[in-house]
């Protein structure tokens, strides 16, 4: 692949994708250890370095878990860090993700959805992503090539942020976007600048620096750990505006914008609705399509951020409907249902009781079929009917 | 309506993914929209890899694995005994297949028109390796007329560099020059 630093449309992969972002964004610092299905952005990043494209310091590390430490300390020490990871490998780094979060260190991270450990699985799926829910890092997942991109340079905006500092993980799907080869507008790295400069304007985040002691997550008694523990949650409350903000910046600038937290595509007068995220986004707008023309009203929410949540946005677009699908790629052990579905009835108090339906679909490497999303709508139009319905379906 | 939709049949290392992937240069060299992605489990050479490419005068959102092929690019022969391998080809597609032997029949009931070529024989004259991948595209090229043979070409040069480049370009040209076409 011929590398050039000037803005370009170019047929590129998810991972290459993910890999232009992150060398547009001058990273001082990558750690990566390679895993399939990201491995292609861990083999472009070390030949962007190797070739002079990519001036940073790459660190070449022995395992998932040194990666995010790595990491973790170059932002600590004030510079800019990428990582990017998938199953397996995001498991194996399931502690140091904690510190990362805990210390407020702004790490952007690329995760790769794939099964996790368990069932030997080198397969699509979201269940990595949903198991670091809690590690207190923001989360959002993307649905094609060109918003991978984009929203890993959003990324850098978003986790270095003075009013933010906390890491950011954008998630795509294995094989059905890391490997799908599209075209991309690829901006140039003098517009990136551009879009990153604010951030020098910002007061300067706290610092390791030698000779000159910070604590860090090491005062962690009573008080100080619930202190602690507040003001990372109200950090990752303001992510909310936040994001919208940068994306509005973004638009701007590069032309190109994605709903900020959620994108409601075809929802104003929509009687029904689905709920997904991921690749099975795009496939979902066609087959939303094409019930309309069929004269159902039907309309779709996309999930954008996932940590944190989107309460209040998706209060309001879900509010007034006659019935609600929740489409995920992932299962949440203990409550028999899919993790997003759980999420969502959460929001009963704000939404009103209404039929709410959980679907699971795409586990392991199977394909979100239009078909399969048809039955879906069929069987929302169906419970919003009033007929008796299944609380969760498994596909196929 | 202009949107096509190809599936390729290879084993790992014939360069299936590959070919899928410059075959979305290609078209998009010709200002078409594309999308092309691979579905395998391991990565392992000589395990039976599916891809495909779409391509379209207006954005492709969907995401999923082409199910009602125009054209199936068989790499491999030996894949023809797959129960599966024709599956959803429509009634107007077309079969490209790489065979060491012309085809005096359909091998399928579901194959009415193939583009066959003993691309393995002209990969190991071009390239030296058996590496048909390229010379399949040039055959798909002319028989379908989707992609004149320049910009399969230049698709070409968006993936491969140097001596290499040269072999495949050369490898395709004779794919498209030689290429014989059969209908049922």
């Amino acid at each position: 692949m011929a590398v050039s630093l000037d803005r370009q449309r170019k047929v590129i992969t998810g991972n290459a994708a993910a890999a232009y972002a992150a060398m547009l964004c001058r990273p001082d610092v990558v750690a990566a250890y390679p895993i399939t299905p990201q491995s292609e952005v861990v083999e472009q990043l070390a030949k962007f370095h190797a070739d002079g494209w990519l001036d940073c310091e790459y660190v070449t590390v022995e395992g998932e878990n040194s990666a995010q430490n790595v990491v973790c300390a170059a932002t600590m020490a004030g510079g800019r860090a990428f990582t990017a990871t998938s199953s397996y490998g995001l498991v194996y780094m399931y502690d140091a993700m904690f510190n990362t979060a805990g210390y407020r260190a702004p790490v952007v991270m690329v995760n790769v959805n794939r099964e996790p450990p368990g069932i030997h699985a080198v397969c699509a799926g979201q269940q990595d992503m949903i198991s670091v829910r809690d590690t207190g890092w923001v989360q959002l997942v993307v649905e094609n090539c060109q918003e991978i991109l984009d929203t890993v340079i959003m990324a850098f905006r978003l986790a270095e942020d003075f009013e933010i500092q906390l890491p950011v993980m954008v998630n795509y799907d294995g094989y059905y976007l890391s490997f799908l080869a599209e075209s991309v507008d690829i901006p140039g790295i003098a517009e990136v600048d551009r879009y990153l400069e604010v951030l020098k304007s910002q007061p300067r985040r706290p610092r390791l620096l030698p000779g000159q002691a910070v604590g860090c997550g090491s005062h962690g008694i009573g008080t100080g750990y619930v202190e602690l523990r507040k003001k990372h949650m109200a950090a990752m409350e303001r992510v909310k505006s936040k994001l919208e903000e940068i994306e509005e910046e973004f638009a701007a600038m590069f032309g190109r914008k994605y709903g900020g937290q959620i994108e409601e595509y075809r929802t104003d007068d929509a009687e029904i609705l689905l709920v997904t995220s991921g690749s099975a986004v795009g496939t979902a707008r066609t087959v939303i399509d094409a019930k309309r023309a069929e004269g159902i009203n039907v309309g779709l929410v996309k999930l954008r951020l996932f940590r944190p949540f989107p309460r209040e946005r998706l209060s309001e677009v879900l509010r007034g409907r006659k019935a609600i699908g929740v489409l995920d790629r992932s299962i949440c052990f203990g409550w028999d249902c899919g993790p997003l579905y759980m999420e969502i009835r959460a929001l009963t108090p704000e939404v009103g009781i209404v039929p709410m339906l959980s679907f699971i679909d795409g586990l392991a490497n199977m394909d979100i079929t239009k078909e399969h999303i048809g039955q879906m709508i069929d069987a929302i139009v169906s419970a919003a009917q009033k007929k008796s319905y299944r609380q969760v379906t498994w596909l196929p | 309506m202009l949107a096509k939709e190809i599936r390729f049949h290879g084993r790992g290392g014939q360069g299936a993914v590959l070919a899928a992937r410059m075959l979305a240069s290609a078209c998009a060299v010709e200002g078409k929209y594309v999308a092309s992605f691979p579905m395998f489990g391991f990565e392992r050479r000589g395990m039976p890899v599916v891809a495909f490419t779409r391509f379209d005068d207006q954005p492709i959102r969907e995401k999923t694995q082409v199910y009602a092929p125009d054209a199936l690019v068989v790499i491999d022969p030996t894949l023809l005994g797959i129960r599966a391998l024709f599956d959803g080809l429509k009634p107007e597609g077309i079969l490209v297949l790489n065979s060491p032997r012309p085809l005096v029949e359909a091998p399928h009931p579901s194959v009415h028109k193939a583009a066959v070529i003993n691309a393995t024989a002209v990969a190991l004259c071009e390239i030296g390796r058996d590496v048909p991948n390229t010379c399949l595209l040039g055959a798909l090229a002319r028989a379908t007329g989707w992609v004149s043979l320049d910009s399969v070409l230049a698709g070409l040069a968006e993936h491969l560099e140097g001596d290499m480049l040269k072999k495949n370009i050369r490898n395709a040209e004779r794919g498209y020059h030689e290429v014989e076409v059969l209908t049922w």
